[in-house]
């Protein structure tokens, strides 16, 4: 987000700090840590005795300790603590991920498009001792393609239901138009990073097979969609054995392999249930949730209001210290003009007071853009929860619709027991029995049968994904309370230690211009 | 009445320009108050209390002087001044509005009032333009007289907005090709002076472009005010929707964001006023003395082209009495009247030197405290700003450890 400001005003800003200054502070190019000079000059300057800050927190030890934090943290990690730390509180065990050096590939032409096209990979290190992974201190590297990426998320999706899975990054192919291709790749891989570590926080998923295979296994990767038993069922027994082998072929868009018939049943019964007379034979029942649910749904709303605005101070933030450097700048050029072409000892004295300012109007803005890349750092933090709140609510709709699969089962069952009942009634009427309709009662039963097994399948699923919801709402209000918290608490600090800072600066010019 | 900053910079000029005992100086001092808006629809206009307070002037003695007047009776005022002081540097005006929207605004009002208030200060300052009968018409007759007088006003001044930008284009012109290297007749050559417009030209652009930004500085600040307070709102709002001790978190942020805003609304209001407002004086000033650098050009002009035809007169009449012709007498009568006129011109032309001269100091030495002033309030008012800021942000930290305790 500010890597564009920075290239533009650079050389401006390289300008201003060659003209200005003759301070030794001053002297420093823009490549130095900015953190760790503006906080050990803001403590020389606050070595004078005259401080009627009388704080709450003694700013220079207080401010340090808070900017080394965040000096370390944006050493490469860009997660917060607890999710970096990628550990278990009950234990030590630890599961580190990075993503590195991009690499184009060749696509191997096994189609009639010759040439092939090109695709990226990316190299995938791991460190871990959890035990999935072989034991105590093992490190691994593979490489990966976005596509693998695609697979793993869309495997995690189909056994995870319930859970608050993360969201994978976009495919993006919009934004890949108007960056570089350069940009794009170092974006997708930072995006990439980002999504495996909180795979690896996951308290579920970090353990799952699936990501022990991305992570570990070379080669193609060799998920197979998972068999859903009713799935299969409501599609019809017919489409069991290829199922069962696996066929990649099939339709790998949506979530559970939904194809069109048991689309069309679900949709069917999703209609029933809306406006249908009568009530689906099987409700949420669970009224603690759909309270919780609701909350939720007020929550991400004004979330997302509070990113919105939050952009839009950041913004503002950007602004105000881009104009600031723009004003300092003007008075470097005013300073130097009236140093050159002066005549009168007034002008002499009225260059070092612009002067003055210039340096003052420097700093401040220098002050505005660390404060502001601190700021965007904090209220990241609601981004990432309103990439959550999707992932909550993905969790809500696996719920929703194994609950639809139930009712639909359910319903097909009735209807079953219902054509039994007629075909029973008018085989009666024949003496002696009708033997075609006995043989299709016969099969009628059969089929009630590995309904009556689906539908159990289905109700297992279902009351599993209601408890997978029930525990990830817990542990997303507990972290929820623990982020924010955090994440106030950084803010706040943040905005009062550089709020101290300018003030030193403005104070020292007021001292410089008191003329009388 | 708010004492301002420029107001107490009008304490700082009478006293530097009075070393003395300041009851031995002349003085006189005039407040521009009440602004009123009057009339409607286009004709709608402000008006100002113009009252003369203290003076030990004997041709203000009596009674305090209250009178009403306009914006246009300071720009008369303002173009006498130009006409019959040539050399000193007219005090400079506010500008008309360009954007009808704003000239009723309460900020532009009050803009406009602080720099009419601080113009006619500072010529009641001028020990040679207090003087003035202009002046004391302007401050002392009826609204009746002061309204025939503004429309009594010719041709000439009313002209006066394209006339200048003629001779400002021309002496610039003048300037660029000297500094070219490019001989045009009818031009002082003095290297100092030469300097001197220099000078003014390039220091106009530096401080244009200084209180451009200075400008922006004060919107930047409204708008992170305006941030501040929607995020605070929305902030609030989330805290709503949480309950319990994060949404009190939440809640005590919001409020805190929204307070600040405030502070930021007032500080941008204290910029514009004491750091925008002083820069943009300095630029102004900085017009008027080209206009009064035009007004020397067209006075060297004059004073040369007189001499000229002095010269070729001389001839003539040179001419005329060897061959004894009758219209000796004649040519004798216009040489006379023209060598009075060359006189006149010569002398004009050497005044506005030597005042130029006088007033370039002066200008100097004011600037720099005006500036000093300005530079100094505006320091003082972000250092105040930010302290506010680091102190409220400060404040909410103890709630915010109680709030995550529980």
């Amino acid at each position: 987000m500010m890597g564009h400001e920075e290239t533009d005003v650079h050389e401006s800003r390289e300008e201003m700090e060659s003209l200005v200054l003759d301070e030794p502070s001053n002297g420093r190019s823009s490549s130095d840590n900015p953190l760790l000079s503006s906080a050990s000059s803001s403590f020389i300057d606050r070595q004078s005795p005259d401080s009627s800050f009388n704080t709450f927190l003694d700013p220079p030890s207080y401010a340090e300790a808070i900017f080394t934090s965040f000096d370390s943290s944006s050493n490469g990690h860009d997660e917060s603590p607890r999710l970096s730390s990628n550990s278990n509180p009950r234990s030590s065990d630890y599961l580190y991920i990075s993503v590195s050096d991009p690499q184009k590939e060749q696509e191997l032409s096994n189609s009639l498009v010759s040439g092939g096209t090109t695709y990226y990979t990316y190299l995938i290190t791991t460190r871990t001792n959890l035990p999935e992974f072989g034991g105590p201190g093992s490190e691994f590297t593979l490489r990966r393609r976005f596509r693998d990426v695609v697979t793993l998320s869309d495997r995690l999706s189909e056994s995870y239901r319930g859970f608050f899975i993360p969201i994978r990054p976009d495919k993006s192919v919009v934004e890949s138009q108007v960056m570089s291709k350069q940009e794009f790749v170092e974006q997708r891989r930072v995006l990439l990073e980002r999504y495996l570590r909180r795979l690896a926080a996951h308290p579920a998923i970090r353990r799952s097979e699936e990501l022990r295979v991305f992570l570990e296994v070379k080669g193609k990767l060799p998920l197979a969609r998972s068999i859903d038993v009713a799935s299969s069922v409501i599609d019809g027994a017919a489409r069991l054995p290829r199922q069962l082998l696996g066929d990649e072929a099939m339709d790998v868009s949506a979530k559970g392999g939904r194809d069109l018939l048991r689309m069309f049943k679900e949709l069917k019964q999703a209609m029933t249930n809306d406006w249908g007379g009568t009530k689906p034979l099987v409700v949420e029942e669970d009224k603690e949730f759909m309270e919780r649910k609701e909350r939720l749904v007020e929550f991400e709303h004004q979330l997302s209001n509070v990113s919105l605005q939050a952009e839009s101070l950041v913004k503002s933030q950007q602004d105000i210290g881009e104009t600031m450097g723009e004003l300092g700048l003007a008075f470097v050029k005013l300073t130097k003009f009236e140093m050159e072409e002066a005549l009168f000892e007034s002008q002499r004295a009225r260059a070092t007071d612009t002067k003055n300012v210039a340096t003052a109007a420097v700093k401040a803005s220098r002050l505005y853009r660390e404060l502001n890349a601190q700021t965007v750092k904090h209220l990241d933090k609601l981004h990432d929860y309103l990439g959550i709140m999707l992932a909550v609510n993905n969790a809500f709709a696996d719920r929703s619709s194994a609950l639809l699969t139930v009712q639909t089962l359910s319903s097909e069952l009735a209807s079953l027991h219902l054509r039994i009942e007629k075909l029973e009634a008018a085989s009666l009427k024949i003496f002696g029995g009708d033997r075609s309709r006995i043989r299709k009662i016969e099969e009628l039963k059969e089929t009630i049968r590995v309904t009556e097994d689906a539908k159990t399948c289905a109700e297992r699923e279902y009351e599993q994904i209601k408890e997978n919801n029930r525990s990830e709402l817990e542990r997303l209000d507990k972290e929820r309370h623990d982020d924010f918290m955090s994440m106030l608490r950084g803010f706040v600090v943040n905005q009062a230690g550089y709020a101290e800072k300018m003030a030193n600066v403005w104070e020292k010019l007021a001292e410089e211009t008191d003329h009388l | 009445m708010i004492t301002t900053l420029m107001e107490q910079q009008r304490s700082v000029t009478a006293s530097s320009q009075s070393p003395r005992s300041p009851s031995s100086q002349p003085y006189l001092s005039v407040s521009v108050t009440d602004p009123v808006k009057l009339g409607n629809g286009v004709q709608a206009y402000v008006s100002y209390r113009v009252i003369t307070r203290q003076t030990n002037l004997p041709e203000y003695q009596g009674p305090e002087k209250i009178v009403i007047r306009r914006y246009s009776d300071f720009i008369w005022l303002r173009d006498r001044l130009f006409e019959k002081y040539k050399g000193i540097f007219i005090p400079p005006l506010p500008e008309k509005s360009a954007v009808e929207k704003f000239r009723f605004s309460a900020e532009f009002i009050e803009m406009r009032r602080q720099a009419l208030d601080i113009f006619v200060n500072r010529v009641a300052s001028h020990h040679e333009l207090q003087q003035s009968e202009d002046l004391r018409t302007f401050l002392q007759a009826d609204e009746e007289t002061m309204e025939r007088l503004r429309s009594q006003e010719t041709g000439i001044f009313k002209k006066k907005p394209s006339d200048f930008m003629q001779i400002f284009k021309d002496v610039q012109s003048k300037v660029s090709d000297v500094v070219l290297g490019k001989e045009k007749p009818v031009e002082e050559s003095n290297p100092e002076y030469e300097k001197l417009k220099h000078y003014i030209f390039e220091l106009e652009n530096h401080l244009a472009e200084a209180q451009k930004h200075a400008y922006r500085l004060v919107k930047r600040h409204r708008e992170l005010g305006q941030s501040l307070s929607d995020f605070g709102k929305a902030v609030k709002l989330l805290g709503a929707c949480e309950g319990n001790s994060l949404g009190m978190a939440f809640s005590e942020l919001g409020a805190k964001a929204e307070t600040l805003s405030v502070k930021l609304q007032k500080e941008a209001h204290q910029i514009l006023m004491n750091f925008e407002e002083p820069l943009k004086d300095y630029v102004r000033a900085v017009q008027s003395i080209k206009a009064t650098i035009a007004e020397r050009a067209n006075a060297f002009r004059r004073h040369c082209e007189l001499a000229e035809t002095i010269k070729l007169k001389e001839i003539n009449l040179n001419k005329l009495s060897l061959i004894r012709s009758d219209r000796v007498g004649e040519a004798e009568m216009e040489y006379n009247e023209l060598k009075a006129e060359s006189d006149e011109a010569t002398q004009t032309f050497e005044t506005i030197v030597r005042l130029m001269n006088e007033e370039i100091v002066c200008f100097q030495e004011q600037k720099t405290l005006d500036m000093g002033t300005a530079f100094h309030q505006f320091a003082k008012g972000q250092a105040r700003l930010a302290n506010g800021i680091a102190d409220a942000w400060r404040s909410l930290l103890p709630k915010l450890e109680s709030c995550s305790s529980s």
